[in-house]
């Protein structure tokens, strides 16, 4: 017997973020069960509301996730009974479970796969625009509001809000399935879903105000790898995410601006992260199918052994450049390629490299020739090129930091 | 189960490596063999390929009166060549059909679901 009064109390705050840990396992396995999206939110919602009253008197249950979706069902159950048009979906839904009158849940099913999974790839359907499917993720699995997710990509909230309503009425209306692609198609359906959650994580770093959105990033990739241990990129991307992440105290300046990986504080980084993605990365670079997420992921790793810029194993992180620019020829793995090749070989060639690109519009370009030309002594180029990646910066603090080193390399 | 509507959609003017008779064949085979897999899966509702859109004329009620007009109801570039009307599980399944289409006509194919078809 537990002792009611020395049950902690929990805060609306914590009731909030055990829901949020816990809603998207909930959501997946009602849309499984009732076959659609709006009444799955809505029940798990209601439970939500029944929680924020019964959890600060009488303490969380002992297995919230159990709780909320057998709570959520019960309301979804208790609504279509209310509605004809919902007494006709519960007799299709009871046709599904021979035998009994109510809907059987996953867990009572035994260990099928996890809904969430079935979920994401809905989410992430390639019939469906990446904004679509990055907002249907954040509100679905991650149990982000409608509200928060507009604030995450300052988007407004009734523009947030139709986003949603268009894309599940469309996943309804098309008939997009609910289920994990089988083998034959799952690198083309993965590669959204790896996509999504990168975006996600990549929106996070770009506005410092939502912590909320990486750790969210780190929270999904966790759950795929889970999910799909036996997909390399899934852990490739975990570790890549990892990684990044340990770097986090030492990225920023306090006025906001990037600080460089040579200049960083390497004593502020995160040795529990780094020690994870790389004992990820080892292990999935082993089955050897390497891919961008595995890649850039290794590219961290070796950089996350140095000490100190100057022991950066420079050759090896080379030849993982010329791994990833031959797996993703994108103009900007090709920059990163020639800054790492500008280690090695020296500035010149690297300049070499740099000046074949066209990426005129792209700030670390003309940020990456600047400090090129400046070791090579060519000044009053480095300053032009300095001014340029300036006038292209995204930030103010950016813009500054570029302005003062074009000054100091005059 | 769903019907969906794949429609073939042809660009005027677009620049395209005009197709020479042999491809034309080749084409045509490919999509008689397909409409034939259509049909064994139960998949095939109706098809059909349209005449140019300058053969289509409109007729509309203006101030109450039936009014006929020569051409196609929207002045564009883009026009309807021709369509599959096809019964499939999900959208998944519609556009396996639907890349096959495309594979075979080599023009852009849009998948749109029916409203309100029975199960």
């Amino acid at each position: 017997m537990r002792d009611r009064d020395a049950t902690p109390k929990l805060d609306e705050v914590e009731v909030g973020r055990i829901f949020r840990q816990e809603s998207g396992r909930s959501v997946a396995a009602l849309i499984r069960v009732f076959g659609d999206i709006d009444l799955a939110e809505d029940a798990v919602q209601e439970a939500f509301a029944v929680a924020l009253r019964k959890w600060p008197r009488d303490g969380p249950p002992p297995n919230p996730g159990g709780w909320i979706t057998t709570t959520a069902r019960n309301r979804a159950l208790d609504r279509l009974r209310r509605e004809s048009r919902g007494r006709q979906l519960l007799s299709e839904v009871a046709v599904l479970s021979p035998g009994d009158n109510d809907p059987v849940l996953p867990e009572e099913v035994g260990p099928v796969q996890d809904d969430r999974l079935r979920l994401i790839f809905t989410c992430c359907h390639p019939a469906l625009s990446t904004e679509a499917q990055v907002a249907l993720t954040l509100r679905l699995l991650g149990g982000l509001s409608t509200t928060e997710v507009a604030r995450s990509f300052l988007v407004a909230e009734p523009t947030m809000a139709h986003r949603l309503v268009r894309a599940k009425r469309k996943i309804k209306a098309a008939r997009i399935p609910y289920r994990v692609p089988q083998a034959h198609e799952l690198p083309d359906r993965l590669r959204p879903v790896l996509a999504v959650v990168y975006l996600i994580y990549n929106a996070g770093q770009a506005s410092p105000a939502e912590p909320g959105l990486r750790a969210e990033a780190i929270r999904l990739a966790r759950i795929l790898a889970t999910l799909m241990p036996d997909e390399p990129e899934v852990a490739g991307l975990l570790a890549l995410l990892l990684l990044t992440e340990s770097r986090r105290a030492s990225r920023l300046r306090p006025d906001g601006s990037l600080v460089l990986l040579g200049e960083q504080d390497r004593t502020q980084w995160d040795r529990a992260l780094i020690e994870e993605g790389q004992a990820i990365i080892r292990r999935c670079l082993r089955r050897n199918q390497p891919g961008t997420y595995q890649l850039q992921a290794a590219i961290n790793a070796v950089h996350a052994d140095a000490a100190t810029i100057e022991q950066t194993d420079w050759s090896q992180i080379v030849a993982l450049y010329d791994h990833l620019l031959a797996v993703a020829p994108t103009p900007v793995v090709a920059l990163n390629r020639a800054i790492a090749i500008g280690e090695v070989r020296g500035p010149a060639a690297a300049l070499a490299l740099v000046d074949e690109l066209d990426l005129d519009n792209y700030h670390p370009f003309h940020a990456t020739r600047a400090d090129l030309l400046r070791r090579l002594g060519r000044n009053s180029e480095a300053a032009g090129a300095y001014q340029r990646a300036a006038e292209l910066a995204p930030t103010d603090a950016e813009r500054d930091f570029l302005k003062r080193r074009g000054r100091a390399s005059r | 189960m769903g019907q969906y509507l794949l429609s073939v959609h042809w660009v005027a003017g677009e620049v395209r490596e005009p197709m020479t008779d042999e491809e034309m064949q080749q084409s045509h085979k490919q999509l008689g063999i397909l409409e034939e897999q259509m049909r064994s899966a139960g998949a095939w509702v109706f098809s059909g390929r349209l005449h140019e859109p300058d053969t289509a004329t409109v007729v509309r009620v203006a101030e109450g009166e039936v009014v006929t007009t020569d051409g196609p109801f929207a002045e564009s570039k883009e026009h309807l060549g021709g369509f599959y009307i096809i019964e499939a599980e999900d959208l998944d399944a519609a556009l396996a059909w639907a890349s096959k289409v495309t594979g075979a006509i080599k023009a852009p194919i849009e998948v749109r679901p029916f409203a309100d078809t029975k199960a």
